[in-house]
């Protein structure tokens, strides 16, 4: 079995953590393995895995391979994955090759399978493990089509650091594209967003924006208790949808945009830790804290989702209060 | 630019509050009664279309809907999204689950797409989600695009803002909360959209009336759109054992739950 690990460069031409890990990936199915690497430059990111057994490295590099573009990315991809000859095509779930991977496939009239979370190789046949409906259940599948081009997802896989110097056949593709990427667009510094290196995910629910006792909405105090708990715990910020959906409607939290969403219809993060408040904990929110492994909530309904099996710990308790306090204790 | 035809891709997946189980079926995993499950429009597909609408209202465009499932579903499905926004639809009578296969899917789309009378691809705008709530896979859109030959596409889009002169440029998410601006010289493009900014539209029985007018004949005369799943074999599917052993604390106060949240937090 050939096998084909593609990945882009990231700036300064090294291999980001997700492909390092998209490799291990590769590397576990255990044919002959060739390394195709696609960006400005590449000759710093095959160095970087120059000893992982690869037979062959395979590279397009330029500066119009430096940005995340549709077009080129697209053709150096597919230029790559022809003069390798694969039989499977394992590349990273990052923003930039997920934006190419399924077209890539298309063009190499390939089977195409995206976001796995397990690639291995049982009774001589390659199967891959994938999530469907949200992370509502979990399949293993077959194919019999080659080549087979898969994306993993992250946090998934070992990461493989294997450096040396690495021999790169470079491959000349001329992309032309009427796309300019005109710059990055990033978030303040003091912004709070998931933040995937983060130990701890603090979820804000409706309940905050809700009236409290006395039929008052206490926005303000809300939002300092819960910027004040993000500051002393630099922890990633989610929400619910019902939260955002005040928020984007002015009435609850400012800062909540649909990029913390968490669960159906937003993200699923992958932290240590997981802390809900005033959430409900429903399952189309809860399917999105699938990979969150220790999970606690407050909430004032003790036969609320959380206590259903879906937390570890509920307090039943009002989280102005206990928020206040942890934040106390944390400063 | 004035008058593009801006095709949005969607299909309906069960209602999210449903408890969804996997069974095996005659050609391969299905849910548990799952035509007797409420349905709805995919979030994403929706955010598309919301903002199909959005724009084509301002470049004096028009919306087309081509959606693939079973078509008594998307019947039931369409009530209530025909009273959002206007557009006409092409339907495909074909499996709408998690289980088919992202190729046979966009084949059938694309096919969809090159039967809507009067397309003009120098005028084409192809919409839809840039995930799915149920094979989420991401892939389709692509696929779709690159058959019809479009290799200007975007995903993860949150905004797109048009110029006079037909260009117009993109907010694409990439990692880290941050987003890619993109320029394109214009039409034909792909976009995959994430939440967009637009709330649901509220419903509009006018809007609804005319847009049934259309939605019905389109039902009537859909065509069929199996898909195999050739080559294709699942060796498993099953709901995850997730039940976890939940402590309840009850009637504690509030500095023994801070204390032991705190501690768990520095650990």
């Amino acid at each position: 079995m050939k096998v084909l690990f593609l990945a882009h460069t990231e700036d300064g031409g090294s291999l980001g953590k997700a492909a390092c890990e998209a490799l291990g990936a590769a590397k576990g199915l255990g044919g002959d393995l060739t390394v195709g690497l696609y960006g400005a430059e590449v000759q710093a990111g095959a160095d970087g895995i120059a000893a992982c057994g690869a037979a062959k490295f395979l590279g397009v590099a330029g500066a119009e391979f430096a940005t995340a573009r549709y077009g080129s990315d697209a053709a150096a991809c597919e230029a790559i994955a022809k003069a390798a000859g694969a039989d499977v095509i394992v590349m990273p779930a990052t923003s930039r090759a997920s934006r190419v991977a399924a077209g890539v496939g298309l063009r190499l009239g390939a089977a195409v399978d995206t976001r796995l979370t397990g690639l291995a190789v049982e009774g001589g046949k390659v199967v891959a493990t994938r999530w469907f409906y949200r992370q509502r259940m979990v399949g293993k599948i077959e194919r019999d089509a080659q080549p087979w081009l898969v994306t993993v997802d992250t946090g998934c896989f070992e990461a493989v650091s294997a450096p040396g110097t690495a021999s790169v056949e470079m491959l000349a593709v001329s992309a032309t594209s009427r796309t300019t990427i005109t710059g990055i667009k990033s978030p303040a510094a003091d912004a709070q967003t998931i933040r995937p290196e983060a130990k701890l995910l603090l979820v804000a629910g409706a309940g905050w924006g809700k009236s409290q006792a006395g039929g008052v909405k206490r926005l303000d105090e809300a939002s300092q208790l819960i910027l004040g708990l993000l500051g002393a715990t630099q922890c990633s910020l989610g929400s619910s949808k019902s939260l955002v959906d005040q928020s984007g409607e002015g009435g609850a939290l400012p800062f909540l945009t649909h990029m913390h969403q968490v669960g159906q219809t937003g993200s699923t993060p992958r932290h240590q830790k997981g802390l809900a408040t005033c959430c409900h904990g429903e399952e189309p929110h809860v399917v999105g804290w699938r990979f969150i492994n220790e999970r606690r909530a407050i909430n004032l309904d003790a036969s609320c989702g959380w206590a259903q099996g879906k937390a570890d710990v509920l307090y039943v308790a009002d989280a102005f209060a206990v928020v206040n306090k942890v934040v106390e204790l944390l400063k | 630019m004035k008058g593009l035809q801006i095709v949005v891709l969607g299909s309906i997946v069960p209602d999210p509050l449903q408890t969804l189980e996997p069974i095996v079926g005659p050609t391969g995993p299905a849910l548990k009664n799952e035509m007797m499950l409420p349905a709805v429009l995919d979030p994403w597909a929706g955010h598309a279309l919301y903002e199909a609408a959005n724009l084509a209202k301002k470049v004096e465009g028009k919306v087309f809907l081509v959606a693939l499932g079973p078509k008594a579903k998307l019947q039931q499905v369409m009530m209530n999204v025909a009273q959002k926004v206007p557009f006409e639809i092409v339907v495909l009578d074909g499996p709408a689950g998690g289980f088919t296969d992202a190729v046979e899917t966009a084949k059938a789309l694309a096919a969809g797409v090159e039967k809507i009378p009067g397309l003009d691809k120098s005028r084409l705008l192809i919409f839809g989600g840039w995930q799915s709530a149920s094979r989420g896979t991401g892939a389709v859109l692509q696929m779709v695009g690159e058959m019809l030959g479009i290799t200007d596409q975007f995903q993860g889009v949150d905004e797109i803002k048009m110029s006079e002169d037909g260009s117009f440029s993109v907010l694409e998410r990439i990692e880290g909360g941050s987003y890619q601006q993109s320029t394109c010289q214009g039409a034909p493009a792909v976009l995959g959209w994430a939440t967009g900014n637009l709330p649901e539209p509220p419903n509009n029985p006018q809007v609804g009336m005319a847009n049934m007018r259309l939605i019905m004949p389109a039902l009537q005369k859909a065509a069929p759109a199996p898909l195999g799943g050739e080559g294709l074999r699942f060796q498993s599917v099953e709901v995850p054992s997730q039940r976890r052993e939940t402590r309840i604390v009850k009637n504690a106060s509030v500095d023994d739950i801070a204390r032991e949240i705190a501690d768990w937090i520095r650990a």
